[in-house]
């Protein structure tokens, strides 16, 4: 059975009739809203594994894999609105991932979330996230893309401030909004910018899509100002939304933050696929983002900046991380650098890798964090490591999940699917011809990464518990703890369907031809050897450092804080990048506002008070002529004829005898007047 | 002293008549019986001049006066008619009485 790409709109609509009905349902119908919200992602991921499954079988000439469905959505001047569903492997892929990801996490909410008030109004949220998701994955117009996108930031939104009441959770809830806002802003003019260029948003529409040959060559002919080609700045501008979503460099600010939400959301839209949305959406326009690469004359190339970001922020992110204290905030950061990795894949030319790293990351990362979440859990609400520890008798499913969730993330060699997903990004990096400056910090955030993960498991689960909750902590059910099951087996496995033997995801996803021999297990050669290497020393100085002598207590001094206090001190503050942004971006917008609100007040109020005010005056004088002038003279004349008329109804007596006499009298005058004035 | 003369003294007698008690009595009937009188008055000089007049052939005179009585009759019809719905209204008919459109 396959999915035909008509009906792939059914993919995000499922979700979405699910919150429709999580909208509807009162706060008691816990089971209403969580079903049907479990129901409908169990039915979408069943819908797209026969999307994948036809997109991979399609009879379609490897090469051309994009199977497209337009239609027009209204008209608007000589031409109409155009979107369209896409089903292609990347699409079918991704859904698959969200789906199952997203199902597992769904029904680890149903343990982790059971106490709230709120259940209801979280699944319904939940579903809202993932149909939005779904819509961003399936979408064939830039434009259906940027909608569904701005959903997913609104359903982010609306998760992270779900404990609104904690003024945190609100205020990480504002930040990650405003800050993606910015990346959206470049977005949106990206996507102005392109309709104007090429007159239409549909990626691929046979020939005349903005991502195929002829729109290509016109965006990349096009040279601005300073040698740049059109496609680049667009690309760049595209870039920014990616980046904002998916927390790089400049915009990583609100990721972190974004923990004050539930865990099964940080799980689910800050690990797993949300963040993931800005490498997807670069991997969506590749065409588009090296279509400069070819030519030689330009400044800057969009996918060399895509590169040097990802590095920094793989670097940045792996860094802080070490610094952190708060588990969830500790994979927060790791999430931060492993984007990067993803970015610098992208960068560098080999956007399989990047996907395949995206795909194998969802599922150790939401792994990872509902490890952590099943830990909050029982640890009630006790979130920073260095209060936990001794977990590991306690709680011996979610330590043995976490654990092979932390060996794919470090890259343990061979079993973990997260050993080859980054292999490959560094391989891909080491071929890359511009600089080798991305390998490097690539390979350093590979120590790091090995470093702080052993360093949160040795802190969390290792040794005696240090307060009362670690003490009290107990294993979670299993509605908790299958999920978990599940993702570790995925998080193990999925690294082999594209390890560099059998390269059958990049195949599949580029619509090249499989080249599989087992020689090429071990291609890598020394730069694999290499990482390998560093894996182990990254996880040797973990354990010399944590391992080897636990912390006693839990006011007990960090190793590393001993050794170098500012350098920890920096580390845990972030490297003072909030403080940085409230001091010029936060302090020029107070400024800004204080500006406006002046000139608002003073300027443009002062003149609109003074046009009031002649009103006002003009007025009083129209006020006074009126009443003083001609008033009086209309009142003069009306008084008169009134008095007349008073005058002459006293004449009315209402006597007929009056009047017959009256009548008499002038008979008897007429009749002498005649008589006497001698009329004949 | 012709007998137009003498005709017209009459009808000149009668009107004076009918005059003085419209204007004298109170009563809305005998008022009313006075206007008729002055009608008469002005019917009689109408005969009298056709019949002295120049041509009594023809019965010219007689026609006006025909009319004439017959509109009094209507007339008639119509103030007995209000001076009954007069006595409705003040329980009695004294013209002095009603005065109630006055100005």
């Amino acid at each position: 059975m396959v999915l035909p790409v008509q009906s792939v709109w059914l993919i995000p609509a499922l979700p979405l009739l699910a919150a429709g009905i999580g909208a509807l349902t009162p706060r008691g119908g816990r089971a209403l809203a969580a079903g049907s919200a479990i129901l409908a992602m169990a039915g979408a991921f069943v819908l797209a594994c026969l999307a994948l499954n036809g997109s991979l079988n399609s009879a379609a000439p490897l090469g051309s894999v994009h199977a497209v469905h337009n239609f027009d959505w209204f008209d608007l001047g000589h031409g109409a609105v155009r979107l369209g569903w896409l089903l292609d492997p990347l699409a079918a892929f991704m859904c698959v991932m969200v789906t199952f990801v997203g199902l597992l996490i769904f029904i680890f909410s149903l343990g982790y979330m059971e106490p709230d008030a709120n259940f209801t109004r979280f699944f319904c949220f939940l579903s809202l996230f993932a149909a939005a998701m779904l819509g961003l994955l399936v979408a064939n117009s830039l434009l259906l893309l940027f909608i569904c996108w701005e959903l997913v930031g609104l359903a982010s939104y609306l998760l992270i401030g779900f404990w609104f009441h904690k003024p945190a959770a609100a205020a990480a809830a504002k930040k990650a909004f405003i800050t993606t806002r910015i990346g959206d802003l470049g977005l949106l003019l990206g996507l102005l910018w392109l309709y104007d260029s090429t007159g239409s948003l549909l990626f691929y529409d046979g020939g005349a899509g903005v991502l195929e040959s002829a729109a290509l060559a016109g965006l990349a002919g096009h040279l601005l100002a300073g040698g740049l080609a059109a496609s680049t700045a667009i690309g760049l501008l595209i870039f920014c939304g990616a980046a904002g979503k998916s927390g790089q460099f400049p915009l990583h600010v609100w990721l972190p933050d974004a923990m004050e939400g539930p865990t099964p959301v940080s799980a689910l839209i800050h690990a797993a696929t949300m963040v993931a949305a800005g490498v997807f959406l670069v991997a969506r326009v590749y065409p588009l983002m090296s279509a400069d690469t070819l030519l030689a004359a330009v400044p800057v190339h969009a996918l060399t900046v895509v590169a040097f970001i990802g590095a920094i922020t793989a670097l940045l992110g792996a860094l802080i991380a070490c610094g952190q204290s708060d588990i969830k905030r500790v994979l927060a950061f790791s999430t931060v650098s492993q984007l990067g990795y993803m970015m610098l894949a992208l960068g560098v030319g080999s956007w399989t890798a990047a996907i395949f790293h995206l795909l194998t990351h969802a599922f150790f990362k939401a792994l990872l964090f509902l490890g952590a979440g099943s830990v909050i859990h029982a640890a009630h609400h006790e979130q920073d490591i260095r209060s936990l520890g001794g977990l590991r008798p306690r709680m011996k499913v979610t330590f043995a999940t976490f654990a092979l969730g932390m060996m794919a993330l470090a890259g343990v060699p061979f079993l973990f699917s997260g050993f080859w997903s980054k292999e490959a990004i560094l391989h891909a990096a080491h071929e890359w011809d511009v600089s080798q400056l991305p390998l490097y910090a690539g390979l350093l955030a590979v120590v790091l990464t090995a470093f702080y993960m052993t360093r949160l498991v040795a802190e969390t689960f290792l040794g005696q518990p240090r307060t009362a909750p670690a003490a009290q902590a107990q294993e979670n059910s299993a509605v908790m703890t299958v999920p978990l099951i599940l993702l570790a087996v995925g998080a193990v496995l999925l690294g082999f369907i594209g390890t560099p033997a059998c390269p059958w995801l990049q195949a599949r996803l580029s619509g090249e031809p499989l080249h599989s021999s087992m020689g090429n297990f071990f291609a890598g050669g020394g730069l694999m050897f290499l990482s390998i290497v560093l894996v182990g020393a990254g996880l040797g100085a973990g354990w010399w450092l944590y391992g080897r002598q636990l912390r006693a207590t839990a006011e007990a001094r960090d190793p590393l804080v001993v050794a170098s206090p500012t350098v920890m001190a920096a580390l845990a503050n972030r490297l003072g990048f909030d403080e940085l942004y409230a001091a010029t971006v936060g302090r020029l917008n107070t400024l800004t506002a204080a500006l406006a609100d002046g000139l608002d007040r003073w300027v443009f109020g002062g003149f609109i008070n003074f046009l009031g005010m002649l009103g006002v005056f003009s007025g009083m004088v129209n006020r006074q002529v009126d009443e003083d002038t001609l008033n009086h003279g209309f009142d003069s004349v009306s008084e008169s004829i009134r008095g007349s008329g008073r005058r002459y109804s006293r004449a009315q007596t209402g006597e007929a005898h009056g009047y017959l006499r009256v009548i008499a009298i002038a008979f008897v005058v007429l009749a002498f007047v005649l008589v006497l004035g001698g009329v004949r | 002293m012709t007998q137009l003369h003498l005709c017209l003294l009459i009808s000149s007698a009668l009107f004076c008549i009918g005059l003085a008690g419209a204007l004298a009595r109170s009563n809305t009937i005998l008022v009313l019986l006075g206007i008729e009188l002055m009608l008469n008055a002005a019917n009689l000089n109408f005969i009298a001049f056709w019949r002295f007049g120049p041509s009594p052939a023809h019965a010219t005179g007689v026609i006006f006066v025909i009319f004439s009585i017959a509109i009094a009759a209507a007339e008639a019809a119509v103030g007995l008619a209000l001076i009954i719905s007069l006595y409705r209204h003040q329980r009695n008919i004294r013209l002095q009485d009603a005065v109630r459109l006055k100005g």
